[in-house]
């Protein structure tokens, strides 16, 4: 009712007369550019300018301190020729086909276990998220300390548990190394695919699990027939992200092995930082960096493409 | 909820819940006895008698206090606290409007603002960190606080701007009608009918610019260089190490350190936090 009065009242005595400075506003095209030009602003000169600016230096041979010249495509010829990088494109791949599936089955198990009713629920969906939610780099600094060689607690617990007999220098064997920071990276993203999914797995009703149960599905036919397609969407959006994030990955190698032993262990990021940071070569370190975009710009494709035919849908 | 006998209670929940408790808790715990345990007992390998590596009778603060007294640990913790929010603010005012731009005004390049605004949400620092080294330097921010508050917005814009779209989305349009027939300018009643309706999601997106600004790592390790100007990860990681030299107890109380303010941040509003991540994963 008082929607309705006031509705008369306006008509006759408040006709809209804002102050002439602000009536611009009004228009929407005109309040939208005003909104949206801080936004557009800070991402065109913090992303798509220093884009522009990458590709520009990828072909030029500019140091710290030294402007450059242009030198074609001679830092991308020279990459492709050398074998650490190779190893980092490989490495890359590895790592993050891998820990995403690790990841993936994990999250997966532990969604459906923390989807079931049980004392102390939220309190455990509080704490599984710790690794994600804490700073990567210095939880990383305890995985560091319990793979030491020296001191480390893995080997002590690994040992008492009849399964090793010496010591294992986990980050001092090249292989051993990608397996370690494999393990932190699953570690760390777990707790993201768990809780994603595990609210994917809640806006199922549970009346059609039931349903299925009464026609004398086993319990992994009504996961695999009815929960898993219903999930499948919100699983390919964390798939997608996660793969993004792990291919760029930068934290977790940087502080287990620095891309060691011996440049074992470098994804694409580390490498480049060492060589665009690091040895101050930047054009070679950018070229480096620039080169995981056709990977990248792959997933966001096939992310862009199943967004909009999800919203068609 | 759980059907069956006891065993399999025991066999399907509880052994595999135990085991990803301490697979996922462990680290913290192991950082939490490392940063109270004294060197004596720190630096007695693996294999030797009397390791008795989950507990200590002697737990100490010293490393603590060498942290405080001996490094810069408290200028890094008021730096990364500034920067954190700081670029909070501006990415949620920013994503605040970009959002409700996006979701309730008709203007030409809508779908394709967005659709940008969504792409630079992939985009990984770690791609970009040496060209904007150099625009850093050029625009004379480098080795300050303000070459982060201005470039992690970058990472934390479109994040906001695609939760608050889908909070804006449910606001109906006939609350912002009614408002505007009553008088209401268009932009007040974005600001005093849509936007309070809103806070739940300026809050999920709050939390998360913070928690993501308090963990960057590569453009606060680039951009910063002198000890005083360093956020939390990078003074942790470059000031700590001396060459070979890891010091274990400052750096493990350290990162305990390091970590409790996000902890409590997130602990208070997990709920939102959940929120917030789970509905960015739904779009």
């Amino acid at each position: 009712m008082a929607i309705a009065e006031s509705r008369v009242e306006t008509k006759v005595y408040m006709p809209q007369a804002p102050r002439p400075r602000l009536r611009l506003l009004e228009d929407e095209r005109w309040l939208a550019f005003v909104l949206l030009l801080p936004t557009v602003v800070l991402l065109a000169t913090f992303i798509a300018y220093p884009f522009l600016r990458g590709i520009l230096l990828s072909v030029t041979d500019a140091r710290v301190g030294v402007p450059g010249n242009f030198v074609g495509l001679a830092n991308f010829y020279k990459i492709l020729n050398d074998g650490i990088f190779r190893t980092s494109v490989y490495n890359t791949f590895l790592y993050t086909g891998v820990t995403t599936v690790f990841k993936l089955a994990l999250g997966l198990w532990l969604a459906v276990l923390l989807n079931r009713n049980f004392r102390g629920k939220a309190f455990t969906r509080a704490f599984i998220l710790l690794p994600f939610i804490i700073p990567t780099v210095l939880s990383t600094f305890a995985w560091k300390w319990m793979f030491d060689p020296t001191f480390s607690v893995l080997n002590w617990l690994l040992y008492h548990l009849g399964l090793i007999t010496g010591r294992i220098n986990w980050l001092g064997d090249p292989q051993l190394a990608m397996i370690s920071i494999i393990i932190v990276n699953i570690w760390r993203g777990v707790p993201f695919f768990a809780i994603s999914l595990l609210a994917g797995l809640q806006t199922i009703s549970p009346e059609l699990s039931e349903a299925a149960a009464i026609d004398g599905a086993r319990p992994w036919q009504r996961f695999w027939y009815v929960t898993w397609p219903l999930l499948l969407p919100v699983t390919m959006v964390v798939v997608l992200f996660s793969v993004i994030q792990t291919f760029a990955d930068f934290q977790i190698v940087y502080v287990m092995t620095g891309g060691g032993p011996a440049n074992a262990t470098h994804l694409f990021a580390t490498y480049a930082y060492q060589i665009g940071i690091g040895t101050g070569l930047l054009s070679e370190g950018a070229a480096i960096s620039l080169a995981m975009f056709p990977a990248l710009f792959l997933v966001v494709i096939i992310q862009l493409l199943y967004i909009r035919r999800v919203e068609v849908r | 909820m759980i059907e069956g006998a006891l065993w399999r209670k025991w066999v399907f929940f509880y052994a595999p819940m135990a085991l990803f408790l301490l697979f996922l808790l462990f680290p913290f715990y192991w950082m939490v006895i490392t940063s109270m345990r004294p060197d004596g007992e720190l630096y007695r390998p693996w294999n030797s008698i009397n390791y008795n590596p989950f507990w200590t009778w002697k737990p100490t603060l010293e490393h603590v206090r060498y942290l405080f007294e001996e490094t810069l640990f408290a200028s890094w913790l008021w730096n990364t606290t500034f920067i954190a929010l700081a670029s909070t603010a501006i990415s949620l005012v920013c994503g605040v409007f970009a959002g409700y731009a996006l979701s309730r005004l008709n203007f030409p390049f809508a779908g394709s603002l967005g659709t940008g605004i969504f792409i630079t949400y992939l985009v990984p620092q770690t791609l970009l960190f040496i060209p904007l080294a150099e625009i850093v330097r050029n625009y004379r921010l480098g080795d300050t606080p303000w070459s982060l508050i201005l470039t992690y917005p970058t990472f934390l814009i479109p994040f906001c701007t695609w939760l608050m779209m889908g909070y804006f989305k449910a606001v109906p349009k006939e609350l912002e009608e009614c408002a505007r027939i009553d008088g209401a300018s268009r932009w007040q009643a974005m600001l005093y009918i849509v936007i309070p309706v809103a806070i739940p999601g300026i809050l999920s997106a709050g939390i998360f610019a913070f928690t993501l600004s308090w963990n960057e790592f590569i453009y606060a390790l680039v951009f910063l260089s002198s000890p005083q100007q360093k956020t939390v990860p990078v003074g942790v990681t470059s000031e700590l190490i001396r060459g070979d030299v890891f010091f274990w107890g400052p750096l493990m109380a350290g990162a305990l350190l390091g970590s409790i303010p996000v902890a409590i941040v997130y602990s208070f509003f997990v709920e939102h936090y959940v929120a917030g991540l789970t509905g960015s994963v739904k779009g």
